[in-house]
């Protein structure tokens, strides 16, 4: 399979100059404002589904709690702007100008140790990537060095979804509980609510979603890319050959959760809040679905997936809303049983050589690919 | 025990339990440096777990191992390969969905670590050696092949190869024959004459012939002790081993 992947570089190439061209060129031709914002929000996901390629996909590391690393990343960010929305002068009427409203509410009088540092604008962006960094590195050693792996991984990482869920609304005098940090103004001044700025935040998504995209495609390219898919195949095999293990899973558990964090707070840019329903066990599994469904293999796969499957959620629950959930266990469901390697596995599997016998059926018989060197 | 050794791997007084029950019970073994050593034994008798507790994968209870005379039994599986000393697995254990050549090139001693993964470089050198490697375990034309598509055979003589690009001082293989045809078991024999030339060896087989086609020395395994140790005929010839495990 990954054989297949090393001689498939052209293809991928192919998909991600036509990822590019959609999400750059069409679909903001195409669309209104309020279309493009939605699928801006949906490209976000489609950083934790890239995430998900590596980690699971590659790497065999089913997480069922990337919605914990796309919410910290979110909080980040969402912390900074609600700090500079909570002026004093924007907040004079409240007991205690100066501190977001719904400290106020909570009767908190003043700013929560924690929150102080995401005044600076350049502390929080790095707390975007450090913070999901640093926890997923708490997680991955603390399992991984143990060797935990597995179902087991998977339902902790669940646990600590629905833990992250339960501590944001439970303390919200600090986090804003349920309702999450809303009413997000500007970003240094400029107000992120225009229409422009609704465009201007769309093309950086798409700029940091394509940066991303061949960040990951570095990673898998390379030998530690092939140490991933070792791993996942025979585990004892690698350990074997002399590489500890552990650290390679750490690593590309922390870069997964980076990813995710970066779509977080892109989301909370495009979106002006965020809120714990970004966190829960329902979230993550539904990001693990747009991997699963576009193929957990593909990097390209993976944004499709999360385009198509957002795109028809949207669709879906505008007409009947009560019966999305079935829809998507229904979708989940069919990929698992009848193309396990998604719509990319589809495509290279079934109609790529279904391409090349219609070609070859007219006498075109092209040479195979050279093999990788 | 802190007396120094000459031996290339020392085990001395090894025992391991597994919930009271002694798989490997106050075991002295001594190899050499370039010796080929045959371990041999009924089912159950503690080979396997020999290995396994030599390699690091499962942690003695008592004794001491020694390789190049410094004590093992605490380090970790990764580093103990470091140290020279490589393992095959009992099933072909290779990465079904890399090629040959990916196999063996993962398993090149170099870039070990995240960073040297990361940033590795396919150099002239490392394609040298793969293909010394393939041409002693007589894999040249399928190099680019999947791992998944090779014979059963392939397979376990890939996964000896991908140990031999380690450079490991100590190979253990276990039953490195099993499931492979007359030729391919005749094959196999030429090509660890050719590695013992250069390394140590420990073999663990049931297929007697096999035995006696490459054997220096044999020790044979009973109950997680060593019953017998010698040359071929002289354990051949030996009635308590004859007993527990050639009679049947």
């Amino acid at each position: 399979m990954s054989a297949a992947i090393t001689h498939n570089r052209n293809l991928e190439l192919i998909g991600f100059a036509l990822i590019a061209a959609l999400i750059l060129v069409v679909l903001p031709l195409a669309l209104d404002i309020f279309r493009l914002n939605l699928v801006g929000k949906y490209l976000t996901y489609a950083f934790v589904a890239i995430g998900l390629v590596l980690c699971w996909g590659y790497g065999g590391i089913l997480s069922l709690g990337q919605g914990v690393f796309f919410g910290l990343g979110g909080y980040c960010m969402a912390m900074f702007l609600k700090l500079e929305a909570s002026s004093v002068e924007n907040t004079k009427i409240q007991s205690t100008p100066g501190i977001p409203d719904f400290m106020d509410w909570n009767q908190l009088t003043e700013l929560p140790f924690f929150w102080v540092p995401f005044q600076s604008l350049s502390f929080s962006l790095v707390a975007v990537f450090l913070v999901p960094a640093i926890a997923a590195f708490i997680l991955g050693a603390a399992m991984f060095k143990r060797r935990v792996g597995g179902v087991y991984f998977a339902i902790i990482t669940q646990a600590l979804a629905a833990v992250l869920t339960i501590l944001i609304i439970g303390r919200q005098g600090y986090t804003g509980g349920v309702n999450g940090i809303t009413d997000l103004r500007t970003l240094l001044g400029w107000d992120i609510r225009t229409d422009n700025a609704k465009y201007i935040l769309y093309f950086v998504c798409c700029f940091l979603l394509l940066g991303t995209m061949l960040a990951a495609r570095f990673v898998l390219a390379s030998k530690l890319g092939r140490i991933l898919v070792a791993v996942r195949d025979k585990e004892d095999r690698v350990r074997f050959s002399g590489y500890d293990v552990a650290n390679f899973k750490v690593f590309i558990f922390c870069l997964a959760s980076a990813f995710a964090a970066l779509g977080g707070a892109m989301f909370t840019l495009q979106v002006g809040f965020m809120s714990p329903s970004f966190v829960g066990i329902v979230p993550s599994i539904e990001m693990v679905i747009f991997a699963a469904v576009g193929g957990r293999h593909s990097i390209v796969g993976a944004v499709v997936g999360t385009l198509l499957v957002n795109w028809g959620k949207t669709l879906f629950s505008e007409s009947f809303p009560e019966l999305w959930l079935f829809a998507m266990g229904g979708l989940f469901i069919l990929v698992v049983l009848a193309f396990p390697r998604g719509l990319a596995g589809l495509f290279t599997d079934q109609l790529m050589p279904w391409i090349r016998r219609l070609g070859a059926s007219r006498g075109e018989l092209r040479p195979n690919p050279a093999p990788a060197e | 025990m802190t007396n120094s050794t000459d031996f290339l791997l020392a085990l001395e007084g090894v025992s391991v339990s597994f919930d009271g029950f002694k798989a490997v019970n106050e075991l002295n073994l001594y190899i050499d440096k370039g010796e080929l050593r045959v371990i041999i034994g009924p089912n159950g008798a503690g080979k396997t777990t020999v290995l396994d507790l030599i390699c690091g994968r499962t942690k003695v209870t008592e004794g001491s191992i020694k390789f190049k005379d410094r004590e093992i039994t605490k380090l970790k599986e990764h580093d103990i390969v470091k140290l020279g000393v490589g393992r095959k697995f009992q099933t072909p254990s290779i990465y079904e969905d890399l090629t040959v050549f990916e196999n063996l090139e993962i398993s090149y001693p170099r870039g070990r670590n995240v960073v040297g993964a990361l940033f590795w470089k396919r150099t002239d050198e490392i394609v040298e050696r793969v293909r010394e490697i393939v041409k002693m375990i007589f894999l040249s034309d399928h190099l680019d092949l999947p791992a998944e598509m090779l014979s059963h055979g392939q397979k376990q003589w890939l996964e000896i190869g991908m140990l031999l690009i380690q450079e490991p001082e100590l190979l253990m293989l276990d039953e490195p024959v099993a499931g492979m045809s007359v030729s391919e078991r005749e094959k196999t024999a030429e090509l660890l004459k050719e590695i013992i030339k250069t390394h140590s060896v420990i073999v663990i087989e049931h297929d007697m012939k096999f035995v006696e086609s490459i054997a220096h020395r044999v020790t044979v395994l009973h109950q997680g002790k060593v019953l017998a140790e010698g040359n071929m005929d002289a354990i051949q010839a030996d009635p308590k081993v004859k007993e527990v495990y050639l009679g049947h």
